[in-house]
């Protein structure tokens, strides 16, 4: 069934609350505003701790809530309405299904009630360009003694200069393009040779870019089986799609619901605007698209739920159908509010900026819409 | 094993003893279609013998009350019939608008009688219906329809005429839109008859079209002698039956964008006839570009009208408005399809007679599209709907 069930529609009703009240829009301003370095409140990620969302994806038998994809996705698209900054994403969805899918009994132990707690953030770096591009990797790892030195660059680590923990892709063997050869490896992002730059970014919140020159791993950090990491990095990929897509549907909703109100508030030539034929036709197409987008995302968070080795072509079908309505979205937001849609004194722009840095994360409407095609045999 | 599970196993073993091999290949086109009707001929003894096991068993309107000759079936055993019917590609067993839209209707606002009369008989493919819905005058306006009902004493007498009756000159009953109110608001003066179109005073001609096929024709009333039993609902108060039948309407054509070619989409369609490079991508950029976000539109819009079947059945409730959606997006997309796969055919889909292509089954189909987003209510009069009744934007 492609509807919530009980326990679901409980979450988001308690998600909904939670955002609306601890972290509304104007909690994302304060964070621009007052430049906080890590780019989300640490205080407000130990309260979403204390609600179990940090656990929402760490099994129960682990310490976790166990509540799946579906459950993850519930709370980001709730974050998608509200703009929230946390480390989510980073954290409680894609570090959280790789370790509880992948660790070894030592890495379990070490992070995931860490992760639960909300003590730990956890970062995953995969791109080294400016376009995405997880076979592209070219970081090595060489062997050396009972490990590895890692060498190369990451960009756009998201979370990467605020984490406990870096999850990194390098590679053992192959060249960049191969699908064989990566590894991951959880790195300490205090480990001698690897050097940080907090990246300044358009959404308010943060990222990091990467040097790693010669950082010595052992064989202990290595998360998942060597030179055939690809394949988790899909899984630990599709659970951060997903949560983008969830996030940019639910962005896509609330930037599309203030500008129907703005519609029905806005007098012009004596009438509502919103009485506008031509206004009206252009918002009714929207909603259509902003329908397609969340039900492209449920169907991908229960395919998730079901089998996640399985769920690429139904992931790639939200991340690209959610991004590219997310920024039909935005800009037909700023469109019908006019003058005021450009100021800052107004939130649409906000949706519009952390719309773009979603869409494009992971992948973006055109790199899914590629792998949907390959998936369908053209 | 819970009960549904019980239930598809039980359904694979029947459907695997029952469906004749030549119904599990895909319907090429409208003539490998079941459409039923006392003029019926059956293209085959398959087709035959499918609809009449079928129909036994309710499964020709799974949904529907068993007493009314359906399989009394929830709304998860229908999919789970769907899911193992497409499973062999067993094709429908039996189309008809009075399965998609007339029985609906009945099951809603018909009185017993019209219910045990009628709905059993679509079930079993006996009766074949058409609808009277536009006018010449009354097209997107068409509560502003004038065909004529005058109270005769213990009959209608019908007079006017109708166009865009879709199979007219094939069907033996009509549901009918009938002014039977000339001095009352225009929504409040109108009726929903049922008549038969042997009856004295009806006569049909088919509408050519652009197609090359007459899938439409003009219907005339003159004096047709109706009996009042044969009025649905109240009188005066058909226009809440014709939207509710709408709703049928729109989410049936909505939905009705998968079926030609195979059921192969445009990109599939186009990567055998062009051919794919090394990593299985469609040779020409352009047309791939286009069809993966087609692509990526049809699977979305799949789960939209999943998603709106699940939460109407979770609800007890129809589609309703949100039919707009769906008659508005998938008509729409399925316009695209057909442009890409003209795309992709190149001078084989120029071929308008002849074997090799089938009469032109391409540019037809092509052409028989561009009014998807006209019958059924237009897509602006869908995005209309949209923005009053769901976005709740004011009227100009």
């Amino acid at each position: 069934m492609l509807v919530l069930n009980d326990d679901q529609t409980m979450l988001q009703d308690a998600a909904k609350g939670f955002v609306q009240e601890k972290a509304p829009v104007a909690a994302l301003r304060k964070i621009r505003d007052g430049k906080v370095a890590d780019g989300f409140d640490r205080d407000l990620w130990r309260q979403m701790a204390e609600m179990g969302w940090t656990g929402v994806l760490v099994p129960e038998d682990q310490g976790g809530l166990g509540f799946g994809f579906v459950g993850a996705g519930v709370i980001c698209e709730e974050m998608g309405r509200t703009l929230t900054a946390s480390p989510f994403l980073s954290t409680a969805m894609m570090a959280a299904t790789a370790l509880s899918r992948a660790g070894t009994p030592a890495q379990k132990q070490r992070w995931l009630p860490a992760i639960v707690a909300g003590e730990a953030v956890i970062a995953t770096a995969i791109d080294e360009g400016r376009r995405h591009d997880p076979a592209g990797t070219a970081m090595t790892a060489e062997r050396s003694g009972n490990g590895f030195k890692l060498s190369g660059r990451k960009t756009y680590v998201v979370d990467g200069h605020a984490a406990d923990a870096i999850l990194v892709a390098a590679r053992t063997g192959g060249t960049a393009g191969e699908k064989g050869g990566i590894s991951l490896f959880l790195v300490d992002p205090r480990a001698g040779g690897l050097a940080s730059e907090r990246l300044s970014t358009l959404d308010s919140r943060s990222a990091a870019e990467l040097a790693f020159d010669g950082v010595q791993v052992t064989s202990d950090d290595v998360v998942g089986e060597v030179d055939d990491g690809l394949a988790l990095l899909e899984i630990v990929l599709g659970a951060g799609r997903a949560g983008l897509a969830a996030e940019l549907s639910g962005n896509a909703q609330e930037s599309f619901a203030r500008t129907v109100d703005y519609l029905k508030e806005r007098k012009q030539f004596g009438r509502t605007i919103g009485a506008f034929q031509a206004l009206q036709h252009r918002a009714a197409h929207l909603f259509c698209e902003v329908e397609l987008a969340r039900s492209a995302v449920l169907s991908a968070l229960q395919a998730l739920d079901a089998d996640a080795d399985k769920a690429s072509l139904a992931v790639s079908v939200a991340k690209s159908k959610a991004s590219s309505v997310a920024r039909l979205a935005a800009q037909e937001a700023v469109q019908m509010h006019g003058g005021i849609g450009m100021t800052d004194a107004i939130d649409i722009g906000l949706f519009m900026k952390r719309m773009q840095v979603a869409s494009s994360l992971y992948g973006d409407a055109d790199f899914h819409a590629d792998r949907v095609a390959l998936a369908r045999g053209f | 094993m819970d009960a549904l599970e019980a239930f598809r196993r039980d359904t694979r073993a029947w459907l695997d003893a029952n469906c004749p091999a030549e119904m599990r290949v895909p319907v090429r086109g409208d003539e490998d279609i079941c459409w039923g009707g006392r003029n019926w001929v059956f293209k085959s003894e398959a087709q035959k013998v499918w609809m009449e096991r079928m129909a036994a068993r309710g499964w020709t309107v799974p949904a529907w009350p068993k007493a009314y000759g359906g399989g009394g079936l929830s709304h998860e055993e229908v999919k789970v019939l769907k899911e193992e019917m497409a499973r062999i590609k067993a094709r429908s067993p039996l189309e008809s608008f009075g399965i998609w839209m007339l029985g609906p209707a009945l099951l809603a606002f018909g009185s017993e009688e019209q219910k045990k009369e009628h709905l059993p008989r679509i079930a079993r493919g006996e009766i074949r219906w058409c609808q009277g819905y536009s006018e010449p005058n009354a097209g997107s306006d068409l509560a502003s329809l004038q065909t004529r009902a005058d109270d005769a004493g213990d009959h209608f007498a019908v007079t006017g005429s109708k166009i865009w009756t879709s199979y007219a000159d094939k069907a033996d009953m009509i549901f009918c839109l009938v002014r039977t109110d000339f001095s009352a608001p225009k929504h409040l003066g109108i009726s929903f008859i049922l008549f038969d179109m042997t009856w004295p005073g009806v006569s049909t001609k088919p509408i050519l079209l652009i197609s090359g096929k007459s899938p439409f024709c003009e219907t005339f009333f003159d004096d047709v002698k109706v009996p009042k039993a044969n009025l649905v609902g109240t009188l005066n108060r058909g226009w809440d039956i014709a939207k509710y039948l709408l709703t049928h309407e729109r989410e049936m054509i909505g939905g009705g964008g998968g079926g030609l070619l195979g059921g192969r989409s445009p990109g599939q369609l186009a990567a055998s006839e062009i051919g794919t490079d090394e990593a299985g991508r469609l040779a020409d950029p352009f047309l791939r570009a286009d069809a993966a976000r087609a692509e990526v539109d049809a699977l979305a819009f799949a789960s939209t009208m999943a998603r709106y079947k699940d939460e109407a059945a979770s609800g007890g409730k129809g589609v309703g408005d949100k039919s707009s959606v769906l008659k508005y997006y998938g008509t729409e997309l399925n316009k695209r399809r057909y442009e890409l796969m003209m795309r992709a055919a190149g001078s084989s889909g120029l071929e308008w007679e002849g074997a090799r292509t089938n009469d032109g089954e391409l540019p037809r189909g092509w052409l028989r599209t561009k009014a998807n987003s006209i019958e059924g209510g237009t897509s602006e009069v869908m995005l209309d709907i949209v923005a009053k009744r769901l976005l709740q934007l004011p009227s100009a």
